[in-house]
């Protein structure tokens, strides 16, 4: 079952790795993990989706906590309350003789197409991980060449109050690259 | 404490700084290229520091002298292998919850990542094993992250912590400003308050429970409860069993102590706790060598957990009620509220499951001339009036230890618990003494793993350390052979290990070295080793084939446990001849 975490850390070099090697470690078993900015300059924000029960799910919430610089983690379900996003880019074949069915796909699942080659299209996809699921099982037949997706970010529905204050990350480490 | 210029300093005078206003005064460590500008600072200094002969024992000299007085401990290295050979004994701290702070030195900012000569990547290397980690590349971070660490590693559940500094940062200058590196990001995730209604569910409990017991881990020293541990047991007349790191939490001589649970756990301790209705664990982590097979761990037991690490929390053992807090303060809040009680049934019930276990005990065996380790161990606590502070290594001797010197002290038992590693006890017990100079210290170790870091014999003499040294001689890695001639029909790969001469190898050190084969000669040369000036070393030369019993063996049920065999020698009640 699935269980989508969401995981505010300091924006600070390593932090990344702290996480991914958590995961690892204990033996979670990640199914999508997103990490990006957010509202705030010095926080990072990662959506960790991960296979597991339950109890497991909220072993590896706790787990989190313990990073030093985990400031805050929320447990989300899968479902109306939150709302979930995938983005993926499809290389599909799509020759002369098969393009127009294909567009029509696209536009059923409110799709773009954001590159045409003489025999295939590349198409960009938002949206719930059933509905991503969904177009790549229907564009499978006509023979799918490459496929990328982000992974999942997800967010809580309705109002929330903001995260906690501001604890000012050390700058410590190398390199210009957050997380 | 050194007064501090105002201006500028350089990061390794900062290094030293911070160090003295965390309140240390002893370091464990061994110099190199990349640590060479803080060793050159460090004569400015009033800090002690012990030169090692490895890096290896700097940690576990830091972790002794840590779980002897409750302090930070603090290790010293350079990069490349100085800092890989701290691994081993960062992954001890992490396990047995020991607050440390690892410094190392790294390469110059500029060559990082270039594979440049004693470079390696130890943040990588050492995140598993530590609570936390930095690499500092500038003078002025060093402060705020040696701030931080030290709040990392004291806080929740105490650990290890390592702190990587470069060459330059060391070299480079930056003005201290103490105050405004104040650490706040440990305080993030300390425990919520008390959740009240999980306290009126564990009262609830223990109002209704018959045949409850006390499960005493390391969380009781670590949080400094063992009154309100004693308070809760004789209130409600509950008694405890103890994990091999709670051995001294609470005192083993108390008319409600059990003794030890777990794998080499007394019997009628393991039957107590699989017969119970309630478990009270406290500041313990369920191991899988104090429950053995899960599934049929305490199976009539409700069971409370109380522990400061939320993650222990239903990791292995679901609980019906668990709380995540230090448990000083839940106990004191529960106490008033715990209800008077009699259990003399249930404790009745106990001591009959004890039957004849004190007569298969071997330390009752008649003296037939067969030196045993058990006897050591029982004479030992005897001979020191069980006021020693005991480090033991791992195997056979630590489980006999374990069961025959009765700690009652807070701090008396300095073991690796989690980790289990070889080669522990010589340098911890170094630490713990250094520690705690007025302390009677004693290293218990086996053949095999005293073999492993003896060379820090010579940082004993060089730092004029006195600890006295039982070497458990029975000519194998025993722990290891037992489960050869148990459970792979006696094929013993690799387990018969040749020693030194441990007495003429404890003269080249400069150490008192005698050697005792026979029960007789035991008291004798304890009295000596007490007595003579500087660190002396007893090889007892033991039993080769005995086993640790009683047994649960890996897998198996609590309660199924291989007894010692009752051979027809055994006596009705032994002479002790201490």
């Amino acid at each position: 079952m699935s269980h989508v975490l969401v995981v505010y850390t300091d924006d600070e070099p390593g932090v990344l790795t702290r996480v991914a090697s958590l995961f690892r470690r204990r033996g979670f078993n990640i199914h999508s993990l997103t990490v990006g900015p957010t509202e705030r300059p010095d926080v990072s924000r990662m959506t960790v989706v991960v296979d597991t029960d339950e109890a497991t799910a909220r072993r590896a919430v706790e787990h989190l906590r313990k990073l030093v610089n985990v400031l805050e983690v929320q447990q989300l379900g899968i479902g109306r309350s939150n709302v979930l996003r995938d983005l993926a880019l499809i290389r599909v074949n799509a020759g002369p003789a098969r393009r127009s069915e294909v567009l029509q796909l696209v536009e059923v699942f409110r799709a773009n197409v954001v590159d045409i080659a003489e025999d295939s299209l590349v198409i960009e996809c938002t949206g719930s991980l059933g509905k991503i699921e969904a177009l790549v099982d229907t564009l499978r037949p006509f023979g799918i060449i490459e496929l990328g997706r982000t992974g999942a970010v997800a967010m809580a529905r309705g109002t929330r109050t903001p995260i906690k204050a501001a604890i000012a990350p050390l700058r410590t480490g190398t390199g210009s690259m957050s997380v | 404490m050194t007064k501090a210029p105002s201006g500028p300093q350089s990061g390794a005078q900062l290094i030293w700084e911070s160090l003295i206003r965390e309140g240390v005064d002893i370091v464990f460590g061994y110099p190199g290229g990349a640590i060479l500008p803080t060793y050159d600072a460090m004569t400015e200094y009033s800090v002690r520091h012990v030169l090692v002969r490895h890096e290896q024992s700097a940690v576990h000299m830091a972790d002794g002298y840590a779980r002897a007085s409750g302090r930070v401990g603090v290790v010293v290295a350079t990069s490349g292998p100085g800092a890989t050979n701290l691994v081993t004994g960062l992954a001890t701290a992490m396990l047995d919850s020991t607050p440390l702070v690892a410094i190392t030195g790294q390469v110059g900012s500029a060559l990082l990542g270039t594979d440049a000569f004693q470079e390696v990547d130890i943040t990588g290397i050492t995140l598993p094993v530590t609570k936390h980690n930095y690499l500092v590349t500038r003078a002025e971070d060093i402060v705020p992250a040696l701030r931080e660490a030290f709040a990392v590693a004291r806080s929740g559940r105490p650990g290890p912590v390592l702190v990587d500094i470069t060459k330059d940062a060391q070299q480079g200058r930056a003005t201290m400003d103490w105050e405004a590196a104040e650490p706040r990001r440990h305080l993030r995730h300390l425990p919520a308050p008390l959740d009240q209604e999980a306290l009126a569910q564990a009262l609830d409990l223990i109002r209704g429970a018959r045949r409850p017991i006390i499960l005493a881990g390391h969380g009781i020293q670590l949080s400094g409860a063992r009154a309100e541990v004693l308070a809760l047991a004789e209130r409600a007349d509950i008694p405890f069993a103890l994990t091999l790191l709670g051995l001294g939490a609470v005192p083993a001589t108390h008319p409600l102590s059990l003794g030890m649970m777990g794998m080499h756990g007394e019997s009628w301790v393991n039957r107590a706790i699989q017969e119970a209705d309630l478990l009270l664990a406290l500041g313990m982590r369920f191991d899988d060598r104090v429950t053995g097979k899960l599934k049929e761990y305490a199976p009539h037991a409700k069971k409370i957990h109380i522990d400061i690490d939320a993650s222990e929390l239903n990791k292995l053992v679901p609980v019906d009620v668990a709380i995540a807090a230090d448990l000083g303060d839940v106990l004191r809040a529960l106490l008033p509220q715990v209800p008077v009680a009699d259990r003399s049934e249930w404790l009745g019930s106990i001591r009959e499951w004890r039957g004849d276990s004190a007569v298969r005990d071997i330390k009752n065996l008649p003296d037939d001339g067969h030196l045993y380790a058990a006897h050591v161990m029982h004479d030992l606590w005897r001979l020191t009036r069980g006021e020693a502070v005991v480090v033991t290594d791992v195997g056979q001797h630590q489980m006999w230890e374990a069961q025959y010197y009765k700690h009652d002290g807070e701090r008396s038992l300095i073991t690796s618990g989690g980790a289990g590693t070889m080669g522990f006890a010589l340098p911890a017990a170094i630490g713990a003494k250094l520690a705690r100079p007025e302390a009677e210290v004693w290293v218990v170790a086996g053949d095999g793993g005293f073999q492993m870091t003896f060379a820090e014999l010579m940082t004993a003499v060089q730092e004029d350390v006195k600890v006295n040294i039982a070497v458990i001689n029975n000519g194998y890695l025993g722990m290891v052979r037992q489960w050869q001639a148990m459970f792979y029909e006696g094929r013993y790969a690799a387990t018969p290990i040749l020693s030194p001469d441990f007495v003429k190898l404890a003269e080249a050190f400069g150490v008192h070295g005698q050697r005792v084969e026979a029960r007789g000669d035991l008291a004798a040369a304890v009295e000596t080793a007490r007595t003579v000036r500087g660190t002396a070393l007893i090889e007892f030369k033991v039993e080769q084939e005995d086993s640790v019993y009683p047994m649960v063996p890996a897998g198996a049920a609590l309660h199924d446990m291989i007894r010692r065999p009752a051979p027809s020698v055994l006596a009705e009640t032994g002479q002790d001849p201490v």
